[in-house]
């Protein structure tokens, strides 16, 4: 009999919802909708007439729906500058990191005896994840190097990221060893083995590291802030950094474009922004979806 | 076994133009922590004559009255953001276990860390609009149940709970994804074992789950005290105001404003130079904690 209820008890039940269940469910649909709500409420304010968005009418969805506030920021000529510093910086930036990261992770990812030298070299890079010179320091360094107001102030100094590199030499690690002696006693050279034979099967992991790149320099502002004099050097974060903190009146240079503004509200042309600052990212998410986790999972826990 | 030496030139070569980059972007700066020690003058530049004054600009730094109020801010803020960032994962994480449903699993982990891939400058901009104390939603709530509107970003009281829950909000989903993975990493056949014995749901969470991810919980933690001198630079230099210095200026915050804002090198370099000798001895000992304990290995 025992037997028999232990076999009953095992089977699985699935059709019935338990009441557990239904509040986890609730609880969790509810913290997510924390995080959906902010950037909803943003575009709805962003298409939405000024007075109805002072009138505290405006919640989830656009009331007066207009497009004006696009219509306005597409208008300026510094966002189309900014636009193009940072696709300049974009291209430039992950291609230095990617290449870096592939050059740095093969002979980092050597076991010792093949590599003697790897100990000395990751002890190079590691203590610069120990001790650094400061910020007063590096700006210092940029400046004395004349790359103030150039776009190599945004894209050298972390043009080497430990943290891709690290990501990238797990996944060497995990290349079977027999591809590279195989390959070697065919005679190729190392730059070859690392080209035609590692480059191939990493394409996720490559893939991944671009990702991540393609993001730190879509997001980076604050080095746009310090390395540039002049506001026609700034990518598109420090852009906006510099209109969401500081009042939008003071930009507009005539008449007509003060009361234009003043007919769209600060804060529909500033949601306008915003949604423009996440929408890459949006349409970047599904790939980082893809890609992100594994690579979160080895480079934060695996190590 | 001679034959299997190997020509390791290729590999110098390759390593060769990170480790300059490295060279002139992280270690030249160190060397120029040497400005800390000096009378700087910017135009005489950073291998140029200036005049040494010892520890002068520490004896300066330390007499500021807020210098200790900063580095306080500092811990209070960190200390607070680490407490958050880990509990709200946790729970997350184990309430994400318990669905069945893959898709719904999926869609919340989906939009639950999507708020990590924005800036700061985004984010922040957002948080500036909701919690508005004229118009912003938060406030039109919390006027509707019959209360005073309450200024987030400029009540010297309030200030550190924004910054605390606006950076929980920001990074949680990413780390109860870190979380989750270890979750799924225990063996299955624990949970089954335990059925069998009649474990309910709550047992299996405490008795199983908990303690297959606390590896990785307390891992984490050692990691995240390197991090106690970092309260989280952006954030605050989108957030703060003058307002609300008193409980939110933090080290780096000072350091840049002193630095790049008053032009007072030597000073703001002496500021930057002493947390990260804090720094280097606490990420040094995370470090060491994390590989003798836990066999975490960096490279």
């Amino acid at each position: 009999m025992a037997f028999v209820a232990r076999s009953l008890a095992l089977r699985p039940r699935r059709p019935r919802l338990s009441a557990f269940s239904v509040v986890n469910g609730i609880a969790l649909s509810l913290i997510a909708a924390t995080c959906l709500f902010p950037m909803i409420h943003m575009v709805a304010v962003s298409f939405s007439t000024r007075a109805l968005v002072l009138a505290g009418e405006v919640v989830f969805w656009p009331r007066g729906f207009n497009t004006a506030s696009y219509a306005w920021v597409l208008l300026q000529g510094g966002f189309w500058t900014s636009l193009w510093v940072s696709a300049q910086r974009m291209v430039v930036g992950i291609a230095i990191n990617v290449v870096l990261v592939l050059l740095l992770a093969f002979p980092l990812s050597k076991e010792k005896h093949e590599f003697r030298a790897r100990a000395l070299y990751v002890w190079f890079f590691f203590f610069t994840m120990l001790f650094e010179g400061g910020l007063i320091p590096l700006y210092m360094t940029v400046a004395t190097l004349g790359l103030l107001d150039t776009i190599w102030a945004l894209v050298l100094p972390r043009g080497v990221q430990v943290f891709l590199v690290l990501l990238m030499l797990n996944f060497f690690r995990q290349v079977p060893g027999e591809l590279q002696d195989a390959a070697e006693i065919d005679g190729a050279g190392k730059w070859r083995i690392l080209w035609q034979v590692y480059v191939p099967v990493s394409l996720p992991a490559i893939a991944t590291i671009t990702l991540f790149s393609g993001v730190f320099h879509w997001n980076s502002w604050f080095d746009g802030l310090i390395y540039a004099n002049h506001p026609d050097r700034y990518p598109v974060q420090t852009y906006l950094q510099i209109l969401l903190r500081g009042d939008i009146l003071s930009q507009a240079t005539s008449l007509s474009e003060i009361s234009e503004i003043y007919h769209l509200s600060n804060r529909t042309v500033r949601s306008a922004y915003i949604v423009i600052g996440i929408v890459p990212i949006l349409a970047l998410y599904p790939f980082l979806q893809r890609y992100f986790i594994k690579g979160i999972v080895i480079g934060s826990v695996k190590g | 076994m001679a034959s299997r030496r190997t020509n390791t030139l290729p590999y110098h070569l390759m390593l060769l133009p990170g480790v300059l980059l490295v060279l002139v972007f992280s270690y030249v700066p160190i060397y120029g922590v040497i400005i800390a020690f000096q009378r700087f003058i910017p135009a005489r530049g950073m291998f140029g004559d200036q005049t040494w004054v010892g520890l002068g600009n520490f004896d300066y730094l330390l007499a500021l009255p807020t210098v200790w109020q900063v580095f306080a801010n500092t811990l209070i803020i960190a200390i607070l953001k680490i407490a958050g960032g880990t509990v709200l994962p946790i729970v997350v994480s184990l309430l994400l276990n318990e669905v069945r449903s893959s898709l719904f699993r999926r869609s919340v982990q989906t939009i639950i860390y999507f708020p990590y891939f924005i800036s700061w400058i985004v984010f922040g901009g957002i948080m500036v609009d909701l919690l508005s104390p004229n118009d912003g939603i938060v406030n039109q709530v919390i006027v509707a149940f019959g209360f005073e509107p309450v200024y987030f970003l400029g009540d010297v009281e309030r200030f550190r709970g924004t910054l605390v829950v606006t950076d929980v909000w920001k990074t949680f989903g990413f780390i109860t994804v870190i979380y989750l993975a270890a979750i799924t990493s225990i063996d299955p056949t624990l949970y089954e074992v335990a059925s069998i014995d009649g474990a309910g749901r709550w047992q299996k969470a405490w008795h199983i789950t908990i303690p297959g991810m606390s590896m990785v919980i307390v891992l984490l933690m050692v990691l995240n005290l390197g991090n106690i001198l970092n309260a989280g630079f952006e954030q605050v230099f989108v957030l703060y105001s003058p307002l609300v210095y008193e409980t939110g200026d933090i080290i780096d915050t000072l350091v840049y404003r002193l630095g790049l804002l008053q032009a007072q090198f030597g000073v703001a370099t002496a500021v930057g130079l002493l947390k990260g000798v804090i720094s280097f001895g606490l990420i040094s000992a995370s470090y060491y904690i994390a590989y003798r304990f836990f066999s975490y290995r960096l490279f």
